[in-house]
């Protein structure tokens, strides 16, 4: 008999017995009867027109099944990739919405874009077959970066998408931010690149796909942060194959970042193809194949200018960003440099007039979706980075001029001017314990060391807010979204008390086997070891939306927690009978129901057992079993926020940024498992330092060829690199969501690349550095130091 | 991967007719480069000829004056060698610092030089310490081994069976490792012999090279400040996503400077 673990406990995780001892089951690990391999072909080229494609001497290729191309699509009438959001621009009009072929059709327009697939007996006699593809492509010039292709000469993607703009999107009060700017006594101008990523999880993408004649059903395995959703999108819009007949696996997943939380047309092409050989059907992504097909986050230029008074008050914020989608709309797409960008661009601070313009432009790039964060760092960088511009415009001190900015705690709820409503935090309780546990009042000591040994050392501020817990249904579906974005969990009690939870979102790296394991264990008072969760598997699990946005905890925790709830009324109703007592005088606590007053008890066994034995039992006006389920939609996003403080050391001769000291105080409402907060802001911090100092994707203007192909040459974050990290939370309670929590996920990489980025900024400017675009690489810094206004003292 | 035939000759003669016998068959060593470029489908050869049971071509032995490498004695073991450490520890910490431990435990020295590659670590310390490249036919001394991007003196089916190091008064390596690849971006061995100085470039071009002014000024007096001033011509010099040439450059100076400090260490 085992214990509870409840809230706030930091028990080790449950999944990490499987993982750590290989015994986890990842869609390559499956194996079914009669399994083919399958292979992608993928263009070469940018940009071009595909004229034709002789598949005969791969059809001859030994063990080969099947070659399929885009005229089989268009064969078979499929349809074309959704996009889950549809966003309108400034005049109320639709954004372009170019069809996306499953397979590429006339036209190909990124390199890594699909135009076969073959199915063969082994994958080395279909990589055998796909080199015998004769692909006949006119070579069109590409264009790969947003300002190049708004340019009136640029290539054009699409005939009926006018210089590559798919969205002209506008949010905020433009004539109340340009009034505000002709009262400033000071307006502070930043142009920045927010460059783009590519979110590199451990497992690569994989699916297997299955057809079943019998039934009619198919099955799809595939490495998916929300098999429900591919269900939906890729059942009901591309394949047309009935809800009840389609079942999405999404077994153990290696590492998601928003790469797996979209619906990709492999999935499509698989299960599509699997009816038509009559064969199971599998396919594992290479590195190199995950590089130029897993969708890339981030790629703004953005202008950004900010109004302040004589006294350093921000009177109003302008921001003009140019954000890539890449070749085609993926399943977020639109959405996250408008929808989750814009409406953060308030951060903690009082600014009462913004105003927010963002060109929406196709390049001959992979599709660019939502990565870690998704929205929210981008407009963090931009609003910091400007704060610290100002800041050293004016001559005021960076601490100060945000604490004379930030919105006070007495003064939550907050609106802002940009849509959200912020319900809760503490941005200055944040920004004081970060100044403490950063040591900044002996920083002066540190950089005086630093300049001894030649080296120049900076600090650097950031804080933050962020909206997540995606997303009040009715709210997101103003903004454009296409779906709902609620979260369902059912609580099945065992007639022996065990408890097995079936929940709606998806465990890929999070430790929700654990964290909803003791929020269930604290609330039935049922030992943590007998409680499982059982997600990723449409057959098993009632619904879900699945897991990105920081929503697992805030979105499905409180579906959960409802559920839970729902276990209890009725578990007293069961007591109120076995005790012959009245329900109001029923109380439930660790694990018993009581008589109040009493000593008159039944344990959580009992009343389970009474459940499913209903011999003595209130037949009359209570089914029997002990099973409940709940949907919740959230009423508002939550707004985890916070104060990140870097700190770092440039080796003036080489260029080379160290990272020698990393603090961050967030607020992330209630805490289950501290354990698991600490190792998500660790993540999710080295995540946004790998975008600040190492990462960058990289193309080829006029080719379209990625140039950052591998991780020879796309630069990861490593344990190397990184200092050990102070992290701790000063948590305001969501006021909200049922347990007050608010989400962690997200924040470690949402304020990390701005604090480290000033924190360069500042060990330059004594040389008149001013601003550095990320990644922050020793050739970078070596550059601007040769440029800089003075000589360098390495000496 | 694409099918190929494998052989595991015991004789160094038979590995050397498989490999004129067999059109498009290759050596393998370690496989550090080979098989990631097979696995990618880069390269195909028809066979290949596995040197991992040629124990002679294992192990590390000394005279008064020079220390001899056994072409497939992993990185791991020379950096770990205590003769090694003691009479040439610029070459030892050349070795800790290739790849990751999986490499090192892997990679040879022999496999390192006859690929190389031009931003390979080995190639900077054998040109730098002016060593001899022992074959299965010859001896190839390192000033005539290395002819640029990949290119070496190796005649068909000629095996590197050891390389022999002269020891010097003192030696030193400074290495800029590429953010992503951890290749050298530019890596510099310096040498102290009696006779004079040699200073060996990697990373930086397309294929390692030495630095005559360098060798000159630190000939006259062995210290960083001899070379600081001395610039590198960026003509020839590597360009890509990671380093303009002239970045490259400015790190020859640096990477030598420092080469010199360890050296002094």
């Amino acid at each position: 008999m085992g214990n509870v673990i409840g809230i706030g406990a930091a028990p080790k995780r449950k999944e990490d017995q499987r993982f750590l001892t290989g015994r986890g089951n990842y869609v390559s690990d499956i194996k079914r009867p009669g399994m083919a391999a399958g292979v992608f072909v993928r263009s070469p080229h940018g940009h071009a027109v595909l004229r034709g494609i002789d598949k005969s001497d791969a059809l001859a290729s030994p063990g080969v099944i099947a070659v399929l191309t885009g005229d089989d699509v268009a064969d078979d009438g499929l349809g074309s990739l959704p996009c889950g959001w549809g966003i309108t621009d400034a005049k109320g009009m639709p954004m372009k919405e170019p069809p996306f072929p499953m397979l590429a059709q006339d036209k190909v327009r990124f390199v890594g874009d699909m135009v076969a697939f073959v199915i063969a007996e082994t994958p080395e006699q279909a990589n055998a077959a796909a080199d015998l593809l004769k692909i006949d492509y006119k070579v069109l010039p590409s264009v790969v970066g947003v300002l190049e292709a708004v340019r009136p000469d640029a290539p054009q993607l699409f005939e009926d998408v006018p210089n590559n703009i798919c969205c002209d999107w506008e949010l905020g009060d433009k004539a109340a931010v340009e009034t505000a700017f002709k009262k400033a006594a000071h307006v502070a101008r930043l142009s920045l690149v927010n460059n783009r990523l590519i979110g590199n999880p451990m497992e690569p993408r994989a699916a297997i796909a299955e057809y079943e004649p019998g039934t009619d059903r198919y099955t799809l395995w595939t490495t998916s942060q929300f098999p429900h959703v591919v269900r939906f999108l890729m059942g009901a819009l591309v394949l047309n194959i009935p809800q009840h007949k389609l079942r999405v696996v999404a077994p153990d997943v290696g590492g998601g970042f928003g790469v797996k939380q979209f619906h990709y047309g492999e999935e499509a092409v698989i299960t599509w193809a699997a009816k038509r050989v009559r064969r199971p059907v599998k396919w594992v992504a290479s590195r190199s194949e995950g590089y130029v097909s897993d969708r890339h986050g981030r790629d703004h230029v953005t202008e950004a200018e900010l109004a302040l008074d004589e006294t350093g008050k921000f009177l109003a914020f302008r921001v003009n960003t140019l954000a890539n989608m890449g070749g085609y709309l993926s399943t977020f797409g639109p959405n996250i440099p408008t929808n989750l960008y814009g409406p953060l661009l308030g951060g903690v601070y009082t600014t009462p007039a913004i105003y927010c313009n963002v060109k929406v432009v196709f390049t001959n790039t992979v599709p660019v979706d939502a990565y870690r964060g998704a929205g929210r760092p981008e407009a963090t960088f931009v609003l910091e980075r400007i704060v610290d511009v100002a800041a050293s415009e004016m001559g005021i001190d960076r601490v100060e001029i945000r604490r004379r900015n930030m919105i006070p705690k007495e003064a939550y709820p907050y609106q802002t001017p940009v849509l959200v409503q912020y319900d809760s935090g503490d941005p200055m309780g944040c920004l004081d314990g970060a100044l403490v546990a950063a040591d900044v009042k002996n920083f002066g000591a540190r950089k005086a060391a630093s300049a001894r040994k030649g080296k120049f050392r900076g600090l650097g501020y950031s804080t933050y807010v962020e909206a997540c817990g995606l997303a009040p249904s009715r709210f997101a579906g103003r903004l454009g979204a296409r779906g709902g974005l609620y979260e369902s969990a059912t609580v099945r009690v065992h007639p022996t008390g065990q408890v097995t939870v079936m929940i709606g979102t998806h465990n890929h790296g999070q430790g929700h086997e654990t964290t909803f394991a003791q929020i269930v264990s604290d609330k039935l008072g049922v030992a943590f070891e007998n409680v499982d969760i059982v997600f990723g598997d449409t057959d098993r699990v009632q619904f879900g939306m699945g897991t990105y946005g920081s929503r697992s905890l805030v979105v499905g925790g409180a579906a959960l927690s409802k559920a839970t709830d729902k276990v209890i009324v009725k578990g007293k109703k069961i007591a109120a009978h076995l005790l012959e007592a009245s329900e109001a005088d029923i109380q439930f606590e660790a694990g018993k129901f009581s008589v109040a007053g009493t000593d008159r008890i039944k344990t959580f066994e009992e009343i389970a057992g009474a459940a499913y034995v209903p011999h003595n039992y209130p037949l009359e006006v209570l089914e029997p079993g002990l099973e409940e389920q709940a949907y919740y939609d959230p009423v508002n996003f939550t707004y985890p926020g916070g104060c990140h403080i870097a700190e770092v050391e440039v080796d003036p001769e080489t260029g080379t940024v160290t990272l020698v000291n990393y603090t961050a105080v967030d607020d992330v409402g209630t805490v289950i498992n501290p354990m698991i907060v600490e190792g998500q802001l660790h993540g999710g911090i080295v995540q946004g330092v790998g975008q600040a100092l190492f990462e960058n994707a990289v193309y080829d203007e006029g080719s379209g060829q990625l140039l950052s192909g591998s991780l020879m040459d796309y630069c990861m974050p490593r344990a190397d690199h990184l200092p050990m990290m102070k992290v701790a939370t000063h948590s305001t309670l969501c006021t909200h969501t049922p347990m007050g929590v608010k989400g962690c996920g997200e924040v470690g990489t949402i304020g990390s690349p701005a604090a480290v980025i000033n924190a360069v900024v500042d060990a330059l400017s004594h040389l008149g550095v001013t601003h550095v675009d990320m990644p922050a690489t020793p050739n970078r810094i070596w550059r601007l130091l040769q440029n800089a206004s003075l000589p360098v003292a390495a000496e | 991967m694409k099918p190929f035939a494998y052989h595991q000759p015991d004789q160094i003669p038979d590995a050397a007719k498989l490999l004129t016998s067999i059109e498009d068959s290759k050596l393998v060593a370690g496989g550090m480069t080979l098989i990631p470029t097979l696995k990618q489908r880069l390269a195909s050869p028809t066979a290949l000829v596995d040197l991992s049971k040629l124990g002679s071509l294992k192990g590390i032995t000394d005279d008064a004056a020079t220390i001899t490498i056994g072409a497939m004695t992993p990185h791991a073991v020379v950096a770990a060698s205590k003769l090694i450490q003691t009479k040439i520890p610029g070459l030892a910490a050349l070795a800790s610092m290739i790849g990751d431990p999986a490499v090192r435990s892997r990679g040879t020295i022999g496999g390192s030089v006859a690929n190389n590659d031009p931003a390979a670590d080995y190639p900077a310390g054998v040109l730098g310490l002016g060593a001899t490249i022992i074959t299965s036919k010859r001896e190839i001394a390192a000033d005539k081994f290395f002819l640029g991007l990949f290119e070496t003196a190796l005649e068909l089916g000629e095996i590197i069976t050891a390389i022999r190091f002269p020891v010097p008064v003192k030696a030193g390596y400074a290495k800029f490792k590429a953010p992503a690849s951890r290749y050298a971006l530019v890596g510099v061995f310096v040498a102290k012999f009696p006779d004079g100085v040699r200073v060996a470039v990697t990373g930086a071009g397309p294929g390692v090279f030495r630095v005559p002014p360098m060798e000159a000024a630190l000939s006259g007096h062995f210290d960083p400040s001899a070379i600081a001033a001395i610039k590198i011509d960026t003509d020839g010099l590597a360009s890509d996503i990671h380093a303009e040439a002239d970045y490259r450059a400015h790190l020859v100076t640096v990477m030598a400077k420092r080469a010199v400090e360890a050296a002094l260490s």
